[in-house]
C-alpha cells in the first residue's frame, strides 16, 4: 500500500512539472484533490479559473444578446448558438467527405480488381480523390504552411542574427535594410512573390503547389525581422566577462559560438521565435485570402463569396479557430522557451 | 643576470579618448619569481586591473612589454589563467561543466576522456567543491561560485595566477574561508600567482611581496613590500603578530598618506571651490555696479 503511494507521488511529481509548463492552473486543482491548504487552492483556483470563465460568460452573453439587432443582407450577424451548430456541421461535412473518399476508393479498387482478374496484364489507373477540401483539410494546410515558412524564416534569421550580432560593422549594413523591410505589410509582398513564383518555379512535376510556394515565400518574409534582430541584440549583448572567459581559454570560433555566444543569446532568440510566429499566423490568413492559395484564409473568402444564410456563422468559426491556433502556437512557443532558457528566475509569460 | 619566470619591462598604456590618448599606467616594472604570491594593491582607478588584463593579454601595453619564461605575452592564453571578480561562470552550465570547458579546451587530446574527468572532479575538491558539482552559478551562493572559479583557473594548469579581486563581493567570513583555501592549495601546488586586492589584511596574510601603486594618471608602482612570515600563516595568531603588524602599518602609510584617496582629494579640491564661490560673486556684482 504504502509502496503504491509513493509510485503515486513519483508520477504526480513528473505530471506536475508537465503540467506547470502547459497549464498552470490545473496544479491548484490537483492539489486541492490530495488535499494540501484547499483554502488557498480554492483562492487560487478562484483566481486562475473562475475569473476568465466569468471573462468568457459575460463576453458569449453580450454577444448574444447583440448578434441579432445586427441585420446584414445575408441575415442576421450568427450569435454563440448559431456559431456552434455551425462548428458541428463542419465536422460533420468533414466526416462526410472522408467517407465518399473512402467509399472511391473502394470502388475504384473493386474496379481494378476486376480488370485484372480478367486480364493480369491490364494496365490499372490509381487516381486520388477530388472533393473540395474541407475546414479541417484547410485548418491542417494552414498549419504545415505556417511551419514551412516559419521553420525556414528561422533557419535563414538566426545564423544572420548572430552574425550581425558579433559585427557591428556587419551590423551597420544590414541594419538599414531590416528596418526598411520590417513594416513592408504582407499585402505588398504578395504581387511580387507571385509573379516571381510562377516564373522561377517552373517544373512538369512539382513537388509542392505554386500557391504553396507563394504563401509560404510570404509568411517567410514576414517573419524574419523579429527573430533577427533580437538575436543581433542578444548576441551583441553578451557580458564582457564571458567574452574575456572565452578569450583567456583560447576557444576556437565554433567553440565560441556553440559554447558562448548562442546560449547566451537563447532568452532574446525565443522573444524573438514568438514574436515571429504570431506574425507568420497573422500574415498567412491574409496571405491565403488574397491569393486564393489553399488553407483557412481561402476557407473564410470562400465563404464571403459564397454568401448563404450559413457563411457568416461559418466565417465567425474560423475566426474562433484562427484566434485558438494562434493562442496554441504562442503556448507551445513557450513552453519551449521555458524549456530551453537557463535564467529559470526570468519570468516569462 | 638571471631571467626571471615573469618579467614586466617598462610598461606603458595610453588609452585613446576624444581628447587624445589617456596614458593610465606609466613605466611599470615588475620581476616575479616562480611560486611567488604577489599582491597588486591601490586605490580604486590606479591600473591595478590594467596591470593584470595586460599580464592576461586581453589589452596590448602601448609601450614596454611582457615576457613569460621567455616568451612575449601578445594574446590571451589558458597558460595565464584569469579568476575574475565576479566569478564569470556560464549560468547555463553546471559547476562540473563549467570547469570541463576550460580542460577540455586545455588538454584537447593531451588527456583521455576518463582522465579529464578525474582531473576536472580532482580541481573542485581542492576548492571543496565535490559536493555541488552538478549545480548551476544560480543555485549555489557567491562563495561557492568563486570556488568553482578558482577550480576552473587551477584546471589549466596555468604558469601564472591571475586574480582580479577575487573576494571583493564576498562577505567577511566567506572571504576568511576562501583566503585559508587559496594559501593551502598555494602551499600544496606552489602556482605564482598575481592577484588584485583592495584589503590590507588580505594582501598582508596570502603575499610574498606586496605592489603598492601610486594613483593614476600615469600610475606605476611606488613601492614594493616583502612580507618575510613564515608560512603556513594562521590568521588568528597573526592578529597579535608584531611583524603582522608592522607590515600592515606600512601598507596603510602608503596608501593613506602617502598615496591619498583621489576622492578625497577631490572632495578637499570642491570645498575649497565652494569657499571661493560667494567672493566671486561679490566681485562680479561690484563690476556690474
Amino acid at each position: 500500500m504504502e509502496q503504491s503511494l509513493n509510485c503515486l507521488t513519483e508520477i504526480n511529481g513528473a505530471t506536475m512539472k508537465l503540467l506547470k509548463i502547459t497549464a498552470g492552473w490545473l496544479e491548484p486543482l490537483i492539489k486541492l484533490i490530495k488535499g494540501e491548504s484547499p483554502k488557498q487552492q480554492l483562492m487560487i483556483i478562484g483566481r486562475g479559473l473562475i475569473v476568465p470563465l466569468l471573462g468568457i460568460a459575460v463576453f458569449l452573453a453580450i454577444w448574444q444578446g447583440t448578434a441579432p439587432r445586427i441585420v446584414t443582407s445575408l441575415g442576421a450577424f450568427p450569435g454563440p448558438v448559431q456559431v456552434w451548430e455551425q462548428s458541428v456541421n463542419l465536422v460533420t461535412e468533414h466526416n462526410e467527405e472522408r467517407e465518399k473518399a473512402e467509399a472511391f476508393y473502394e470502388r475504384q479498387r473493386v474496379r481494378n480488381e476486376k480488370k485484372l482478374a480478367k486480364n493480369p496484364d491490364a494496365v490499372v489507373k490509381i487516381r486520388s480523390y477530388t472533393g473540395k477540401p474541407t475546414f479541417l483539410d484547410q485548418i491542417v494546410t494552414s498549419l504545415v504552411t505556417v511551419m514551412t515558412g516559419f521553420l525556414l524564416a528561422s533557419a535563414i534569421a538566426i545564423p544572420v542574427g548572430i552574425l550581425i550580432g558579433l559585427s557591428p560593422t556587419l551590423y551597420g549594413a544590414i541594419n538599414p535594410l531590416i528596418q526598411l523591410f520590417k513594416p513592408v505589410s504582407p499585402l505588398a509582398w504578395l504581387p511580387l512573390v507571385t509573379m516571381v513564383v510562377s516564373a522561377v518555379y517552373v517544373s512538369s512535376d512539382p513537388m509542392f503547389s505554386k500557391s504553396f510556394i507563394t504563401s509560404m515565400l510570404t509568411v517567410l518574409l514576414c517573419c524574419l525581422w523579429p527573430t533577427m534582430i533580437n538575436t543581433a541584440v542578444g548576441v551583441a549583448g553578451i557580458s564582457k566577462d564571458l567574452l574575456n572567459v572565452s578569450k583567456v581559454l583560447s576557444l576556437g570560433w565554433w567553440t565560441h559560438i556553440f559554447k558562448i555566444v548562442l546560449p547566451s543569446a537563447i532568452p532574446m532568440m525565443f522573444t524573438g521565435l514568438r514574436l515571429s510566429l504570431g506574425i507568420a499566423w497573422m500574415v498567412l490568413i491574409a496571405a491565403e485570402m488574397l491569393a486564393q492559395n489553399p488553407g483557412l484564409g481561402k476557407f473564410v473568402w470562400d465563404e464571403f463569396q459564397n454568401g448563404s444564410s450559413n457563411s457568416l456563422g461559418r466565417i465567425m468559426v474560423a475566426v474562433l479557430v484562427i484566434g485558438f491556433i494562434g493562442f496554441v502556437l504562442d503556448r507551445l512557443m513557450l513552453s519551449l522557451q521555458k524549456g530551453a532558457s537557463w535564467d529559470k528566475s526570468a519570468v516569462l509569460r | 643576470m638571471t631571467i626571471s619566470h615573469l618579467e614586466l619591462t617598462d610598461v606603458c598604456i595610453d588609452f585613446p579618448t576624444p581628447n587624445g590618448p589617456f596614458r593610465a599606467l606609466n613605466h611599470v616594472n615588475l620581476n616575479v619569481d616562480k611560486g611567488e604570491f604577489i599582491s597588486l594593491i591601490g586605490h580604486s582607478g590606479c591600473g591595478k586591473s590594467t596591470v593584470l588584463n595586460i599580464v592576461a593579454g586581453l589589452y596590448q601595453a602601448t609601450q614596454g612589454g611582457v615576457v613569460l619564461d621567455g616568451k612575449e605575452v601578445d594574446q590571451p592564453g589558458p597558460e595565464r589563467a584569469v579568476v575574475f571578480q565576479n566569478h564569470s561562470l556560464l549560468p547555463w552550465l553546471s559547476a562540473y561543466e563549467n570547469v570541463e570547458l576550460a580542460v577540455k579546451q586545455v588538454f584537447k587530446k593531451r588527456k583521455t576522456k576518463s582522465e579529464m574527468r578525474e582531473w576536472i572532479e580532482h580541481n573542485l575538491q581542492l576548492v571543496h567543491m565535490e559536493h555541488a558539482m552538478d549545480k548551476r552559478p544560480d543555485e549555489i551562493s557567491g562563495g561557492m561560485k568563486q570556488r568553482v572559479g578558482i577550480a576552473r583557473a587551477l584546471a589549466m594548469e596555468p604558469k601564472v595566477l591571475l586574480m582580479d579581486e577575487p573576494f571583493g563581493a564576498l562577505d567577511a567570513l566567506t572571504r576568511a574561508h576562501l583566503q585559508d583555501s587559496l594559501m593551502e592549495i598555494h602551499a600544496d601546488l606552489g602556482n605564482t600567482v598575481i592577484m588584485i586586492t583592495h584589503d590590507v589584511d588580505e594582501a598582508v596574510l596570502l603575499s610574498d611581496r606586496i605592489v603598492m601603486m601610486t594613483n593614476g594618471p600615469a600610475a606605476t608602482i611606488g613601492d614594493v613590500l616583502n612580507i618575510e612570515l613564515d608560512r603556513p600563516r594562521e590568521r588568528v595568531s597573526m592578529s597579535e603578530s608584531e611583524e603582522y603588524n608592522h607590515y600592515r602599518h606600512e601598507v596603510l602609510k602608503f596608501l593613506y598618506e602617502r598615496q591619498r584617496n583621489p576622492a578625497d582629494v577631490e572632495a578637499e579640491v570642491v570645498e575649497d571651490e565652494s569657499k571661493g564661490g560667494p567672493e566671486l560673486e561679490l566681485i562680479g556684482k561690484e563690476d556690474a555696479a
